[in-house]
Formats: C-alpha cells, sequence, structure tokens
C-alpha cells in the first residue's frame, strides 16, 4: 500500500517530466498530461481500499543523514490522506481533461500542462510524505508551481505582479513554518510525523505555544487566511483551470491539512487554538462581505475561498478536526466545480464582470445546473454536500469544550455570520449570471454550451459536490474513515457524529434565508441593478479588500524598498568609503597606490609575496 | 590515490608548458583538453574513495620539501575536501571549454588559457593541501590569475573600472591572507608544526584558549575576506562586475570556498576553542551579510541596475548561510555549510555564465536595456534562467534548499555554550533573508524573461536574442543537472562530507 503511494506521487511527476520534455508538440503533451494523472487517480484509490479504515502505515528509505538528523523519503498512509489524495487526484484530472480544450489555443499549454502535473505529484508528497522536511519540498515546490501558472499570461502586468506577489506572501508564511519544522524536529529527534506525534504524546514537547504559532504562520500562509490573504484574489490573474485546481481545491487547502495532520501540536497550545480562531472568524466574515461586493466572478469565487478556508480553519481551533477535513473535501468539489463552470462562461461570454452576465439558464443548460448544485452547496442549501459539512463545523464549535470553549464560541458566532453572507453573495451570483436580462453587450446566440471535455468534469464534480454529504448520516463513520489524530485507529462509535443536529442547523437555516432573502427581494425590485448595493457605505471598502493592499504597501513594501535603496547608497558610499579612503589618507598607502596605477602591480606583488614567505621561513626556524 | 593527487595538479601544469610549445592557434584547444583530462582524472578517484571511512585522509603523499621553512609536501583527500575538489575540476573543466572557441580566435589566448591553468594548480592544491605552509602557497597562487584575467581581460566600462576592480581584488586578499599567515605562524610557534593531520588529531590540544582565539581570529580574518563576509566584501561586487565570465565563474564557484573551507578545516578543527569564542559574531555578520547582500540586490533591480553585480551581491547572501551553518559548531549546520558551499558553486557559477551570455549577445548586462520577454525572445535561455533563479532562492527540491535548510536547523539548536537565544535572533534575521532573496531573483525573472517587448513604450525594440548556442548547452547544462540531482538526493554530497565533519567535530554533536 506504501507502495501504491509512491506510486501515486511517481506518476504525475514522471507526467510533468514527460510534457516537458515533448518541447511544444501538443499532442504529446495532451497525452502525457492526461494519463498519468488518471492512473494516479486509480492508484489513490487502490491505497484507499487497501487501506481501509483508521490507522496508519508508515514505510520509508533514508534519503540522506546529516549532523544527528536523518531525513527519509517515506510514505504515511493514514485514512485523512488517503481521502485528501483522492480529492487531489480527481482534481486534478478533471482540470486537465478539462484544459484540453480550454487552453486549445494557447501557445503554451505544453509548459502549463506539465507545471499541472508537477504540481499534483507536489501536493501528493504533501499529501503522503511521513518525512515533514520532505512534506515541505513538496508545499514548496506547490507554491512555485503556483508562481509560473499565476505568471502564465505573462505578458500582462496584473499577471506578473501577482505571480510575484503569491510567491512572496506565502514565503513569508513559509519561512517561520520552517523553523517551526526545525524547532519540532530538534526536540524530537526525527522529522518523521509517526515520530514526532509519539514525542507529542508522550507529553514531552517543549515550548508548544512556540512551535504551533510558526507552523501556524506556514498554514495561514498557504491557505490565504489574515494577514497573509491578499495574493489569492490577486491569484486570479491566472487560467481558470488553475485557480480551480490549486487556488480552491487543493493548495490552498494544504494549510489546512498541515493543521489536521499536526493536530497534537496545536491542541497542546491552547493559545494559538484561541489565535487560530480569531484569524479565522476575522478572515471569514471579511472575505464574505468582499465576496458580496466583488463585480468579477472569479474574485468572488476567490474571495469565497478565502472565507471557506477560515471555517476549516474555524473547525479546527475548535476541536472539529474531523469536520474541518470533510469540509476540506466537499469544498475542494464544490469550490473547484465553480470555477471551472464560471470559466466555461467567461470563455463563452468573454468577460469576467458580472454585470455582463444574465440570462444564461437557457442557453447553458449543464452549467446551469451543476453551477447550481455548487452554488447551492456553498450556501449550504439542504442536502447538498456543504449542507453537510457546514452543520458539522457549527456542530463542533457549539459542542466545543475545555480548551476549545473559548475558540468555540468565537468561532460559532463568526460562523452565523458568515452563512448569512455566503447565501447571499452565492445567491447575488446565481441571480445575475443566470437570470434576469440578457445584457445589451452579450454575444450573438450561436455561442452555447462548451465542448464536452469541459462539460464532462463539470458533471463529475457535481456529483460529489450533490451528495457527499450523506456519509454523515452514517454516525461516526466519517471520522472512523479519517482515523484518530495520532493515527490511531478509530471505532465510528467515539469518533465525532458530523450529524446535523440540534439548534444550530435551525439557526444556520434561518439566516442563511435571510442572506439569500435580502438580495432576492434586491434583486426583484431592480433586476438591473447590482444586489451588492445591499452593502451600503461598506460596498466600497469590501470592493476593495478593505484597502489591505493599500497597508501593506505602505507597512512592508515601501520600508523594503528604501533600506534596498539605503543599502545600495551606503555599500558604495559608505563602507566601501573606508576602504578607498584609508587608502587616499594613509600617505604609505597612497604612494602604494599610485605606484599601483603607474603599472608596477608585478613587481610589488612579487615584492610581497618574497616578503611573506621570508618572515614565515624566519618564524618557522625560530620556533622549531 | 596519491598518484591521482599530484596528477591533478601536474596536468594543469604540464598543459602550461603544453600551450607555449605548441602553436598559438591552439591555445584553447589545449585548455580544453587539459580541463576535460583533470576532471576525468578526479573522476577517477571516486571509485578509490574508501566510502567507510571518509572521516580519515586519504591518498597521503607526505615529503619534505624546503626543510628550512618547515614546509611539507603534505597532500590528501577526505570527504570534506573531495566535493569541493570535483566541483573545482568541473567548474575549470566547463570554463575551459567554454573559453575555447573565444581563445582561438583570440591573439593572447595563450596567455588567457595559462592563466585559468594556473588558477586551477592554486584551487586544487589549496583543498588537497595537508601543510598549512602549503596551504598557504596554493592559497595565495590563486590571486595572481584571477588578477591577471580581470586586469587585463575584463569589461572597460566605466573607464579603468577593470583595473581598480583588480588592485582592490589583490590588495584586500593579500592583507587577509598576511594576516592569515601570521594566524598559522602563531599557530606552529606554539605547536611547533604546519602538519594539519596533526593539529586536527590534536584539536587544539597544547594551546590556551587565549592562544586559539587569537589564531582564530588571525585565522579567520584571512577568511573572511576570502568568503566573503560582510564587512570584508567590497572587493566583491566590483571584481565580479568586471571580471570575464570565466572568473567570475571560478571566482564565485570555488575562490569563495576556500575561505569557508579554511574556517571548518582550519577554523573548528585546530582552534576550536577560538571557533568557540567568536562563533556568535561569525554567525551574526554572516546573517547581516544574508540581510545586507539581498538588500544590495533589491536595490540593483533599477534603471541602470547590473545583473553581474546583482549575482554578487547575492553570492555574499549565500555565503552568509554557510557562516551561519560553521558558526553553530554542530555538525548538521556544517554539513549544511559544506552543502551550501558546493550547491552555491552550481548555481552561482550557472547564473555568471547566463550574465556572460548576455554580455556576449547584447554587449550588456544592464538589467533595463537587456529588454523584457525572454520566454519568447530565446525560450530555453529563458528557463535555464529562470531555472537558475529558483534553485538560488532556495526552492526544495534543488540544491540550493538544504544547505540552508540544515543551517537553519543547526541554528535551532547550536553547539553547547553557545547562546541559543542569540542563534534564534539569527534565525529570525536569516529567515527575512530568506524572503528578500526570493523577491529579488523573482523581479529580476519579472523584469528579463516575462513582459512584452515593448511594454512599455510602444515603438521601443529589443535586440534580437538567439537562444542558446550548442557550446551553451554543452557547459551550462550539466550545472543545472547537478543542481536538480543534489536537490532530489542530497546524500550526493552528505554522504562524503558528514563523516568527515564528524570527524572534524571529534564527534562532539
Amino acid at each position: 500500500m506504501n507502495l501504491w503511494a509512491l506510486i501515486t506521487i511517481a506518476l504525475p511527476a514522471a507526467g510533468g517530466a514527460l510534457t516537458f520534455a515533448g518541447g511544444r508538440d501538443r499532442r504529446h503533451a495532451q497525452f502525457w498530461s492526461v494519463a498519468p494523472v488518471g492512473a494516479a487517480l486509480f492508484t489513490a484509490l487502490v491505497v484507499q481500499s487497501e487501506h481501509g479504515a483508521g490507522g496508519q502505515s508508515v514505510s520509508v528509505f533514508e534519503l540522506a543523514a546529516a549532523g544527528k538528523y536523518t531525513i527519509y523519503l517515506g510514505t504515511r498512509v493514514t485514512g485523512l490522506s488517503a481521502l485528501v489524495a483522492i480529492l487531489v487526484t480527481i482534481v486534478a484530472l478533471a482540470v486537465q481533461v478539462y484544459s484540453l480544450t480550454y487552453m486549445e489555443h494557447d501557445r503554451r499549454y505544453a509548459s502549463y500542462a506539465a507545471l499541472i502535473s508537477i504540481f499534483t505529484a507536489a501536493m501528493l508528497l504533501v499529501v503522503y510524505s511521513d518525512d515533514l522536511i520532505v512534506l515541505l519540498v513538496g508545499w514548496e515546490i506547490m507554491g512555485a508551481c503556483s508562481y509560473f501558472l499565476i505568471g502564465h499570461y505573462w505578458d500582462r502586468q496584473d499577471a506578473r505582479s501577482a505571480a510575484i506577489k503569491a510567491f512572496l506572501v506565502t514565503k513569508t508564511g513559509d519561512v517561520p513554518f520552517l523553523i517551526g519544522i526545525a524547532a519540532l524536529g530538534v526536540q524530537a529527534g526525527s522529522f518523521r510525523v509517526d515520530q514526532i506525534l509519539g514525542y507529542v504524546a508522550s507529553g514531552r514537547l517543549q515550548y508548544p505555544e512556540l512551535i504551533a504559532l510558526l507552523l501556524l504562520c506556514g498554514a495561514v500562509g498557504k491557505s490565504a487566511q489574515f494577514p497573509l490573504h491578499s495574493w489569492l484574489p490577486d491569484a486570479m490573474a491566472g487560467p481558470t483551470p488553475i485557480s480551480a485546481l490549486i487556488h480552491a481545491a487543493t493548495m490552498v487547502a494544504a494549510g489546512v491539512y498541515l493543521v489536521a495532520l499536526l493536530y497534537p501540536v496545536f491542541v497542546a497550545a491552547p493559545g494559538v487554538l484561541i489565535l487560530m480562531s480569531v484569524i479565522a472568524a476575522i478572515t471569514m466574515v471579511g472575505s464574505a462581505l468582499a465576496a458580496l461586493a466583488q463585480t468579477d466572478v472569479k474574485r468572488v469565487l476567490a474571495y469565497s475561498t478565502v472565507s471557506q478556508l477560515a471555517y476549516m480553519f474555524g473547525a479546527l481551533a475548535s476541536g472539529g478536526r474531523t469536520a474541518a477535513v470533510f469540509h476540506l473535501l466537499t469544498h475542494g468539489a464544490f469550490k473547484a466545480l465553480l470555477f471551472l463552470g464560471a470559466g466555461v462562461v467567461i470563455h463563452r461570454l468573454g468577460t469576467n464582470e458580472i454585470s455582463e452576465m444574465g440570462g444564461l439558464r437557457y442557453r447553458m443548460p449543464i452549467t446551469f445546473w451543476t453551477m447550481t448544485i455548487g452554488l447551492g452547496a456553498l450556501a449550504g442549501f439542504p442536502l447538498t454536500s456543504g449542507f453537510f459539512s457546514k452543520e458539522g463545523i457549527l456542530g463542533a464549535a457549539w459542542d466545543a469544550q475545555g480548551e476549545f470553549s473559548a475558540p468555540g464560541w468565537i468561532v460559532l458566532v463568526a460562523d452565523l455570520a458568515t452563512v448569512a453572507v455566503t447565501a447571499a453573495y452565492a445567491g447575488r451570483l446565481w441571480l445575475k449570471m443566470f437570470f434576469g436580462p440578457f445584457p445589451p453587450a452579450s454575444p450573438d446566440d450561436s455561442l452555447v454550451e462548451a465542448p464536452q471535455t469541459e462539460l464532462v468534469p463539470l458533471l463529475v464534480l457535481a456529483v460529489p459536490a450533490a451528495v457527499l454529504g450523506f456519509v454523515t448520516l452514517a454516525p461516526g463513520v466519517f471520522g472512523s474513515w479519517i482515523g484518530g489524530e495520532y493515527g490511531e485507529p478509530l471505532s465510528s462509535t467515539v469518533a465525532q457524529d458530523l450529524r446535523p443536529a440540534g439548534y444550530t442547523t435551525v439557526i444556520a437555516l434561518v439566516v442563511a434565508v435571510l442572506g439569500f432573502l435580502a438580495v432576492w427581494l434586491r434583486w426583484r425590485a431592480d433586476p438591473e441593478a447590482d444586489p451588492a448595493d445591499i452593502l451600503g457605505p461598506l460596498r466600497v471598502p469590501a470592493l476593495n479588500g478593505f484597502y489591505f493592499d493599500r497597508l501593506q504597501n505602505q507597512l512592508v513594501v515601501r520600508p523594503v524598498r528604501a533600506a534596498a535603496r539605503a543599502v545600495g547608497f551606503a555599500d558604495t558610499e559608505v563602507v566601501d568609503a573606508y576602504v578607498r579612503g584609508s587608502g587616499v589618507a594613509t600617505r604609505s598607502l597612497g604612494g602604494l597606490l599610485r605606484r599601483l596605477q603607474t603599472g608596477n602591480v608585478q613587481f610589488y606583488l612579487t615584492a610581497l609575496f618574497s616578503v611573506m614567505i621570508v618572515i614565515a621561513a624566519v618564524f618557522a626556524r625560530e620556533v622549531s | 590515490m596519491d598518484a591521482i593527487l599530484i596528477l591533478l595538479l601536474a596536468l594543469p601544469a604540464a598543459g602550461i608548458i603544453g600551450l607555449y610549445l605548441a602553436p598559438r592557434e591552439l591555445a584553447g584547444r589545449i585548455g580544453a583538453g587539459v580541463g576535460a583530462l583533470t576532471f576525468l582524472a578526479s573522476l577517477v578517484l571516486l571509485p578509490l574513495f574508501d566510502y567507510k571511512h571518509p572521516g580519515v585522509m586519504q591518498g597521503q603523499l607526505n615529503v619534505s620539501w624546503v626543510p628550512d621553512f618547515d614546509l611539507r609536501f603534505h597532500v590528501g583527500i577526505d570527504g570534506l575536501s573531495l566535493p569541493l575538489l570535483l566541483l573545482t575540476t568541473l567548474l575549470s573543466a566547463l570554463c575551459l571549454l567554454y573559453d575555447a572557441k573565444k581563445t582561438a580566435r583570440d591573439g593572447s589566448g595563450r596567455a588567457y588559457t595559462a592563466l585559468l591553468l594556473l588558477l586551477e594548480i592554486g584551487m586544487i592544491g589549496t583543498f588537497v593541501s595537508l601543510d598549512l605552509l602549503l596551504f598557504f602557497i596554493f592559497f595565495e597562487i590563486v590571486l595572481f590569475p584571477m588578477y591577471g584575467l580581470i586586469s587585463r581581460w575584463g569589461a572597460e566600462s566605466p573607464a579603468g573600472a577593470r583595473q581598480r576592480a583588480a588592485t582592490k581584488f589583490i590588495l584586500y586578499t593579500l592583507l587577509g591572507s598576511a594576516v592569515m599567515l601570521l594566524g598559522f605562524l602563531l599557530i606552529h610557534a606554539k605547536t611547533g608544526t604546519f602538519d594539519m593531520t596533526v593539529l586536527d588529531a590534536r584539536h587544539g590540544a597544547g594551546m590556551t584558549s587565549s592562544v586559539q582565539a587569537a589564531a582564530f581570529l588571525l585565522v579567520g580574518l584571512g577568511f573572511a575576506v576570502k568568503t566573503p563576509m560582510w564587512p570584508l566584501h567590497t572587493w566583491l561586487p566590483d571584481a565580479h562586475t568586471s571580471a570575464p565570465t570565466s572568473g567570475s565563474v571560478l571566482l564565485a564557484g570555488v575562490l569563495l570556498k576556500m575561505g569557508t573551507y579554511g574556517f571548518i578545516r582550519i577554523g573548528i578543527g585546530m582552534v576550536p576553542l577560538g571557533a568557540h569564542r567568536f562563533a556568535l559574531a561569525l554567525g551574526a555578520f554572516g546573517v547581516v551579510g544574508i540581510v545586507y547582500g539581498a538588500l544590495a540586490c533589491l536595490a540593483q533591480i533599477r534603471q541602470g541596475g547590473d545583473f553581474k553585480r546583482l549575482v554578487a551581491y547575492s553570492s555574499i547572501g549565500h555565503m552568509g548561510f554557510v557562516l551561519l551553518g560553521i558558526a553553530t559548531l554542530t555538525s548538521v549546520g556544517i554539513d549544511g555549510a559544506v552543502f551550501a558551499s558546493v550547491a552555491h558553486g552550481l548555481i552561482t557559477g550557472l547564473l555568471f555564465f547566463l550574465a556572460g551570455g548576455f554580455k556576449e549577445r547584447l554587449g550588456t548586462t544592464d538589467l533595463f536595456t537587456l529588454g523584457r520577454g525572454l520566454y519568447e525572445r530565446a525560450r530555453r535561455y529563458g528557463v535555464l534562467l529562470v531555472f537558475a533563479a529558483v534553485a538560488s532562492l532556495g526552492l526544495p527540491g534543488l540544491a540550493g534548499f538544504w544547505g540552508e535548510a540544515y543551517a537553519m536547523i543547526g541554528a535551532v539548536d547550536p553547539a553547547s555554550g553557545l547562546s541559543s537565544l542569540g542563534f534564534h535572533i539569527l534565525l529570525v534575521g536569516a529567515g527575512l533573508g530568506m524572503v528578500l532573496t526570493a523577491a529579488y531573483l523573482l523581479s529580476v525573472v519579472r523584469r528579463v524573461c516575462m513582459g512584452v517587448p515593448g511594454d512599455a513604450v510602444p515603438d521601443l525594440h529589443y535586440p534580437p536574442m538567439t537562444d542558446l548556442t550548442p557550446r551553451e548547452l554543452v557547459t551550462w547544462t550539466p550545472l543545472a543537472g547537478l543542481t536538480l540531482a543534489a536537490g532530489l538526493w542530497p546524500a550526493l554530497v552528505l554522504a562524503l562530507a558528514h563523516p568527515a565533519v564528524q570527524h572534524l567535530l571529534q564527534g562532539a554533536r
């Protein structure tokens, strides 16, 4: 089984290398980008079926020894990693197939497809790796692939800026993350997840607060949480399928995955749990409001992703590890679906602006129905997958006890507020895209539904988005699938139960209906207007991401630029000046320099060298 | 094995003689041939090396040379010197091959090739010497050809720049070496021997703590200039900006490593108490160098900023990580330092080659006149440039990562007796430097590789740019391939270096 996991990682990696090797040969690239990822989906399913429920299975090879630490290349299969790997490969395959026609006329298709394959391999490395240093390798290769793919349209100014911003902001989180991993490994004497978790279980972990904080920085950067969230909306400058794969379903979920993977470390640090809940609360409400105000459909979905990821962090902070992982899976499915659907619409209409869309219900029936499922899941419409996973999160916050009770309350309040706003922006998107009049600028009627390669992925992803939630109806089954936080098997009787029950379901339904109603009434009154104006005076700040970029520019970018200028100046005018100055000031050295410049260098050097040798000789003889 | 070591020194020497016996036109080919032969000879060391005992000096040859000076011709290799030795022969061979065509046309090709070969002798000798005085001689031999390369074949803009750069280079490093020699003499005065294996085995025994401190300070100053350590670095940007391509590649790829090699072999191995006393300061200077170098690089991203100068400043940052790793005095940190040294040789060598390619094609390395959209104008060139850039910023999976990661792991838990708090503060600085490093390298990529030609000004046309030539492919791709190989399989270097480092630290950690 561990061998199958290794193969699952290797397949897309080899596929990526082969795709690159083919140059710009389109048919070569098409085959080698799709087939290996498809095979990887198959092997990921084999891993899951062999692993079954609960427990962990570890198999490693030594990669390198340095100092007293050894780095291992190897896999650790748990229910958690097996399920996330399936999500990754399904979405990756869907995106590769979708790209066959979506990127058909793109000259750089081959490198694009190769990078997706390499990204997939890197994400699988993160998911399966037993060694945290190797996990970090995958973690940062994902970041690099994301950088290249955001910058795919590198002749566009916004894509260039977005790419570099994405890399630097996530790197800002990755550096503390590296230090946190190092601190963890130094204490445990190993970087292997199974051994680190064993060490934490023994209760000997020192400074858990500091370590958890450092690790959280990495997760916050990767999962685009406040205050490292600003890269994700800009990342929409990349091709839409990339947004579906990397910036919605998989890479951004890696931060959540990591916290779930090293959950005992975080549980040992109650202060960090409170911090995590505050970060999640700020992020989920703020970005949901921003999503409601955006006019670009991709930016709506991007802010929505940030907000949904914050749900998961909130669940983790309030003790709902199982609920967070379940939402990771359902969100991966329905958000990838939404992005791919939005891509179809954008491609057909040639615009990203919501105001230029409308009435697409009849022109694009398949896109309409699949996106309706996706938006329903996003808004938590009853019986969709998103409904169940959101209920799990709310339930976890409601039931939070002990060290989780304070984060639980913070998260619960923020969750409920976000549920209302989410229903509002999902409703707005739905009404503005698919209902109402055709906009005047609408292209001619001959443009209808997308080709099959783009529709099949939509249909495939719509299935889990619609029905995945029903697994929670069997009590504790999902919790026993992903296993315990230490990798131990968990019976379904003790695992967290995700069934919707109690007050939270009712309250959430009521606020969601209220949120949708606010938008719907506004839309009924004037279908031409943008329902986002229910935000009132908040609308303009929300549209601009609450001016966070401006703040970031003032506090970080400008001081760094100024420091760089200062160093650039200082190095030539100050540090080097003492070197030159000492030469000029000292008479003898000044004379020396003059002689050097007249060309007597050889003489001088020979003399200096001989003198040194002679001194050496004299010294040596004296002392020996 | 000792015969091979002698051969490694004799082949380039024979090559120099051959250059002047053969017709002038053959200079380039002879150089390339000798370089390749020397590299092949060094590869023979690989099967001969005893991998069970990489910590032990192997292939030793120890004969008295000048008894009056207590100078012995004592050479040998262990797991620490072998990777650096192979790096030297590889880079030399690639440089000689790269220049073969150019020097054939150039009337002064003979002298140029002879200087490169002399440089190779000095570099190889430094890494195989086991006698402090012999080490010093080889260490000094290197300076003269480098001086010649910069002052005669360097870039002449602005006027007089290369001469000034060459003078600064030689004065700086000679003064550093003079201090270093005093340190060697101090060691000799207290222990009565220049023999590095003996001194290594004693591990500082026979020298009081204060003597060791003085010796480390003297020796360390010499190495610090060479490495270079902030604030003794100002010779480096000028030397690199002026030096011809091969000079830059060897200067960054090998010469700087002579400094770090000296720190590890002589500083830590022979005067450990002195190293211990100054460790935190060494680490602090290293970290200042990381941040300072990165900021200086960022300052080059402007109108008139120079790509070669930027790569030179980036070396200061990377060597800062090496110094940090050494300063932790842990075996993981020093392993990282060795790895980072080799990785920096490969990656920065590649970057300087790429800069040289720009110079050759467009006559400039000015970041803002190189033009944009390299991905379109010269696709393979652009891909190689971005590869080198992400390798240089320490992307995991490529060679640049492991050295930095290990240095930081070492700094989390430095050797006993060192201030943990101090090193944790350094860690923050190093982390900041990592982000800034990514910032300037990606800014270069954005400026040069991305963007359409004529982005800002509609009728601006950038000069046409030919893609990689076969000559460049042959000489540059080995560096890229090794960067990838060492990144995916770090044991390539660590399996050799680790036991030797362990031995050097006497199993301290």
